[in-house]
Formats: C-alpha cells, sequence, structure tokens
C-alpha cells in the first residue's frame, strides 16, 4: 500500500485519499472536535476584582467611604486574591475617588489578599505608597485617539510619564500591573490593529510591569477578534503574564473570556455585581460579573478559590447601597429560585 | 498488505491521518481555525421568539402584533421561525390564537414555520390551519415530565410518537424538542445518558433535527461539553441544536462550545424574549441578536440581516412595554458612536 502511495502523483492521491477519509473520518473528525473543545482550560483562574475601583468609578451614585470599606472588606472574605481598591487620580477628575487614602487605610487587609491601586502619575504613585499601597497600576491605551481624549497625550508620551512611575516603584519594591485599553475598539478610531495592541503590552511588560491586562474597553469584541489580538500579542508577551478585562457591552463577555482561557490565559478581571456602566454607551453594561465569570469556571472545574455565596452576599450589598439592581445574572436568578 | 494496517487507522483516527499527512488539512480546510478549534462556516438560527418568547410574557400579545413581528422576522434572512403552538388554551391563554396566527402570517417562500404540537389534536388543528412542519417536546427529567404535562417521559414518547406517525403520512417535517439537558428545576442534575436517551428515542421515531435545551439556563461550558459528548454518540451531530437559555448569564459561552464540538444549529429569541418561568424576574431565552453578533464577530455566515432583527426587537418590545433583553439591541440604541465591529 505504502509503495503504490509513493509512485502514484500526490495531488491524484490527496482526492481519492481525502474522500475516502472524509466518510471514514467524519465520525472521527467530531470525536476530535470533542476532544478538542475539553482540552486546554487552566486548572485555576486568578480574579482580579475591580469592582470598588473601575466599576464604582463608572457609577454615577457617590458612594460614601464607609461603604466603600464594607464592600472591601466583604470582598476580601469571599476568597478573591487581588482587588482593585481605589485610584490615586485628582479628585477634580474623578470624585467618586477622592477618598483614596481614608479608604486605604480604612480597609481590613486580609493576608494574603493584594490591594491594588491605579496611579495615573508620579504624585499619584507617592500619594499610594504614603497611604500604604502595596500594589499599583498603570493604564496605556493601544488606541491615539482615546489617549488624546482620555488623558491628553499620546500613546508614547503617556508611557514616558509611566516611565518614572515605574522607576519610582522599582525604587520601592512595588509591583506594577499594566492596562492596556481598546484593545479591540475605540469609541473612536473604531477597529483597533492587533500589533499595536502587541506593541503597547510589550512596551508595558519591558518596562517592568509583572501582569498586563488587555481590556475591551467597549466591548464589541467577540472569540474571533479576541483570539487574533491575543495572537499578536503573545507573540511579544508570554502568556503567564497576560489577563483579560472584557465588557459585557454587547453579551459577548464571557464567550471571549472562554477563548481567551482556551489561549492559555489564567488571568481574569471582573467586577462585582458587574459595577460600573459603560461611559460610552448610555445604559449599557460595561464590566462583566465576577458572580457570572466564577459561576462558568467553577462550572469547567477551574479552581478560583471564591466563595460565590460570599461574593454574592457582597454584591447585594453594594447594589442595595447604590439603590440599583445588579447586573449579574447568577445573582439574579440565584435569589428568585 | 502489510500497511492496511496504517490505512486502517487512518481512516479511524483523525488526529492520526493529520499527523501523518499534515498537507492534508488545508485540503480538508482546517485552516479556518480559532483557537485550534474548527468552527462551522454556517449556523442556522431557529428563531423562536414568537413561540417560546411570547408563551414566557405575562403580557397577552394581540394577534395582529404577532403577526407583524413574524412578518418582520420573516425579512431578516432567518430561515426558521416557530410561529405557534397548538396546545390547548386552557394551559397556554397566550397561544389561543395559533390558527389565526398561523394563517394570517405572509409566509415566506425560503423559511419554515414550525409549530409546536404537543398531542395528535393538536397536530391535527395544525395541518388545518396550514401548518407544513411541527416540533414535539421531551424531556430529559421524569419530574418535569410529571409537572409539566402530566406524564411519564415513556408516556409522552407514545404521545408523540402518534404525531410523528401522522406527520409521516402527510410528509410534514417534525423537529424534536429535548428539555432539562443540562439541569431541571425539580430533580437538579440530569446524567447525559438520560439527555441521550430521549434524544436517540425522539431521532429513530423520525425526528429531522433534535434541539437539547437547558431550560433553567443552569449549563456551563464544562456541562454542555459533557452532554454533547454523550449525546453524539447516538444522534448524528449535524441532527443537533442547541436552545441555550441566559438565566445564568451562560448561552453565549454554551453555544460557542457546542460550536466547537460541531453544532451548526442555533436557537434563539429575538429580544431575549421570554423569562424563565422558574427564577421569576430572571431572563430565560438568549437572544438573537447577541447570538448573531458573536457568530458574524466569527466570520461565521447566518444569513441573518443583524439590523433587521434588532428593529423586529424593537417593535415587539414596544407593543409589550418592555425593555429589550439583548445587549446588543441596548447598546447600539444609546451608542454615542457606532463602535460596533
Amino acid at each position: 500500500m505504502a509503495t503504490v502511495m509513493k509512485l502514484v502523483h500526490r495531488n491524484a492521491l490527496t482526492s481519492l485519499m481525502g474522500q475516502h477519509c472524509l466518510s471514514f473520518s467524519s465520525a472521527a473528525a467530531h470525536r476530535a472536535a470533542g476532544v478538542r473543545a475539553a482540552q486546554a482550560f487552566p486548572g485555576k483562574v486568578k480574579i482580579v476584582e475591580v469592582g470598588p475601583r473601575d466599576g464604582l468609578q463608572n457609577e454615577k451614585t457617590l458612594v460614601p467611604t464607609e461603604a466603600k470599606i464594607k464592600l472591601i472588606n466583604m470582598l476580601s472574605e469571599s476568597g478573591l486574591s487581588v482587588i482593585e481598591a481605589t485610584s490615586f487620580v485628582s479628585p477634580k477628575w474623578v470624585p467618586q475617588m477622592a477618598d483614596q487614602v481614608e479608604v486605604m487605610k480604612g480597609i481590613s487587609r486580609k493576608p494574603g489578599v493584594t490591594y491594588q491601586v491605579l496611579t495615573p502619575n508620579l504624585q499619584g504613585f507617592q500619594a499610594a505608597v504614603k497611604a500604604g499601597a502595596p500594589e499599583v497600576a498603570i493604564f496605556g491605551a493601544a488606541s491615539e485617539l482615546f489617549s488624546k481624549k482620555n488623558i491628553n497625550c499620546s500613546v508614547d508620551e503617556s508611557l514616558q510619564r509611566f516611565d518614572e512611575v515605574m522607576k519610582a516603584a522599582k525604587e520601592a519594591g512595588v509591583p506594577v500591573r499594566g492596562y492596556v485599553s481598546c484593545v479591540i475598539g475605540c469609541p473612536y478610531e473604531g477597529k483597533v490593529a492587533p500589533e499595536k495592541v502587541a506593541h503597547v503590552a510589550k512596551r508595558l511588560y519591558s518596562m517592568g510591569c509583572y501582569e498586563i491586562s488587555l481590556g475591551d474597553t467597549i466591548g464589541v469584541g467577540t472569540p474571533g477578534s479576541m483570539t487574533k489580538m491575543l495572537e499578536a500579542v503573545i507573540k511579544e508577551v508570554p502568556v503567564s503574564a497576560l489577563a483579560v478585562h472584557c465588557h459585557d457591552t454587547y453579551g459577548q463577555a464571557l464567550a471571549n473570556i472562554l477563548v481567551a482561557l482556551q489561549m492559555g490565559i489564567s488571568v481574569v478581571d471582573s467586577s462585582v455585581a458587574g459595577l460600573g456602566g459603560c461611559p460610552y454607551a448610555q445604559g449599557a453594561s460595561g464590566n462583566v460579573s465576577t458572580e457570572d465569570v466564577v459561576y462558568m469556571l467553577h462550572g469547567l472545574g477551574i479552581q478560583t478559590g471564591v466563595d460565590l455565596s460570599k461574593l454574592m452576599d457582597a454584591g447585594a450589598f453594594i447594589c442595595q447601597t447604590l439603590n440599583r439592581k445588579t447586573s449579574s445574572k447568577v445573582a439574579q436568578a440565584a435569589c428568585k429560585l | 498488505m502489510g500497511n492496511v494496517p496504517t490505512t486502517v487507522k487512518h481512516c479511524l483516527s483523525y488526529e492520526q491521518l493529520i499527523e501523518d499527512y499534515p498537507w492534508l488539512r488545508r485540503w480538508l480546510q482546517e485552516d479556518k481555525t480559532i483557537t485550534g478549534h474548527a468552527y462551522p462556516e454556517f449556523v442556522k438560527i431557529v428563531e423562536v421568539g414568537p413561540r417560546d418568547g411570547l408563551q414566557n410574557e405575562k403580557e397577552i400579545v394581540p394577534t395582529g402584533v404577532k403577526i407583524q413581528l413574524i412578518d418582520m422576522l420573516s425579512g431578516t434572512g432567518l430561515s426558521v421561525i416557530e410561529a405557534t403552538s397548538f396546545v390547548s388554551s386552557k394551559w397556554v391563554p397566550q397561544m389561543a390564537d395559533h390558527t389565526d396566527v398561523l394563517r394570517g402570517i405572509q409566509k415566506a417562500s425560503n423559511v419554515q414555520y414550525p409549530v409546536l404540537t404537543p398531542n395528535l389534536q393538536g397536530f391535527q388543528d395544525a395541518v388545518a390551519a396550514g401548518a407544513t412542519e411541527v416540533a414535539v417536546f421531551g424531556s430529559a427529567s421524569e419530574t418535569f415530565s410529571k409537572k409539566n404535562i402530566n406524564c411519564s417521559v415513556d408516556e409522552s414518547m407514545l404521545r408523540f410518537e402518534e404525531v410523528i406517525n401522522a406527520a409521516k403520512k402527510r410528509q410534514i417535517p417534525v423537529r424534536g424538542y429535548v428539555s432539562c439537558a443540562l439541569g431541571c428545576p425539580h430533580e437538579g442534575h440530569i446524567e447525559p445518558s438520560k439527555v441521550a436517551e430521549v434524544a436517540k428515542r425522539l431521532y429513530e421515531m423520525g425526528c429531522y433535527e433534535i434541539s437539547l435545551g437547558d431550560t433553567i439556563g443552569i449549563g456551563t461550558p464544562g456541562s454542555m461539553l459533557k452532554m454533547l459528548q454523550r449525546v453524539m454518540k447516538d444522534v448524528p451531530i449535524n441532527a443537533l441544536a442547541v436552545h441555550c437559555h441566559d438565566t445564568y448569564g451562560q448561552a453565549l459561552p454554551n453555544i460557542l462550545t457546542a460550536l466547537q464540538m460541531g453544532v451548526s444549529v442555533v436557537d434563539s429569541a429575538v429580544a431575549g424574549l421570554g423569562g424563565c418561568p422558574y427564577a421569576q424576574g430572571s431572563s430565560g431565552n438568549v437572544s438573537t441578536e447577541d447570538v448573531l453578533y458573536m457568530l458574524h464577530g466569527m466570520g461565521i455566515e447566518t444569513g441573518v440581516n443583524i439590523a433587521k432583527v434588532i428593529e423586529a426587537g424593537s417593535f415587539i418590545c414596544s407593543a409589550l412595554s418592555r425593555k429589550t433583553n439583548s445587549k446588543v439591541a441596548q447598546a447600539r440604541s444609546t451608542a454615542c458612536c457606532d463602535a460596533s465591529l
């Protein structure tokens, strides 16, 4: 048989063999599809809870400091290992985060939990360290227009600003997490090239960020565009240093997170109760709900360390404080069954 | 003849075939993969809004509105629209106007309008009203079957056999549904083998397609995978569809998982019509708009115009005085700029 195959022209062989093997192997191919679908999920996923910062920052109602502190304490008890507590940004720009120092000083820091804060510049970094922040985060954008409209400078200029923060952080021994926003689409530019995202991610990683969170800021991504973007970024930054920050504005967040996990990502950002709407589509949802993410991960047998019912308690508390309904479907369903 | 085992090996193991002949992958068009998964090039959407959706809405919708909804959906490119249900109006008042609806709609030539027929009486009424395709509902849960239609799964199969036999005589295709495929509000966990058993029975009785329904939306990609792996042993994959509910927000990742396994038929409801009768106030059906957005974003063709579906959704939500459950529709209507890709 093998001898015959070598003698016959390759193209002729292809169609014959192909036909045969298509008919015999369609069942085998479907079994293979099943095998592929089942493969390659990480055994553990780290959830980065951004509700107290990214979530509350995008809520219109100003939340009292005590309520923020209580929320963070409840989240600490739910098993989360990383909580983004506040932002050391000027209160003139973000009134919700004006009580940054009181929040940092007021929370009960649970051992084993990292409390990250945003630091948009050196001044913010210094204030953060003074208030006892053990870890900070900086934000870059993959879209030039978004960078200009959001922080009034080009992407390169913003990265130069962050250089100062990086140097200071290295001296102080403070780890820095990097965020890239608009990784799939931009409200001003439209589609964002995956290579641009890879470029910014690589810069942040080379500057010293231990982890780069890739944010679909307006939630336009789908498993198609998410995959293309991740393929480009994974060429430049090790997958173990990548996280995804998916917005659920178009309902795609969980599907996008699923493909990211299949590509080897094991860090997912989410927000309790899906706090934080979309500033670019009024009334639409923003952050994906931590409860819904944890439900999916646990259903896949992936460990997160999070106690879903304690998490839902925290979500119920903050929604009551904000006088709004939860955006989490798990929370909505669980209390009505 | 010493190499016959190799050939047999290739025909039995797709992975081995591709390993030994890597150039075959291109010929078999395996290149179009996302994350190493091959997705179907085309997915058929079965629009269940006018039946499954409206059936679970509290407000009774006037016949004229139902007809207009179906007519709008007929113009979107959808090829299957579940129009109504020939069930007793005592049980389902929303579907009392089934005959008027089926007779009143403008049937597009390239669209099928299946109707639910729970028993022979319903089937006969459906045929008299002009139905050209029908559907029957089985359950993978005994308790659900008893509480829902007052008989065991086996008894329900006997009823459906009557319908299917009558349908065969008239050459009317029958679609089968299996509810509680990933969990039951009464029994909890449902064994994949039970789902497979019911699916197989319906298929062998003559249903051309079996839609596997996550009735309470409790499934995740983990349980969807296990269930499909088991069912695929007994029913060919091209005869399977998934009917995912979004009660726990898991519908799209569950659908994605099904696509990765080779399923290429997806049920959904315009505007996510139809709440969950087992979790009051929670969502039920997944929104057609959100499913389309995902599929199109992945380069999968559906033949459906999403903008026209959004219009139909907007119409029915206005008629029901309710907000859409579709996140795509919500975002598109309020976005400050058309940023969707």
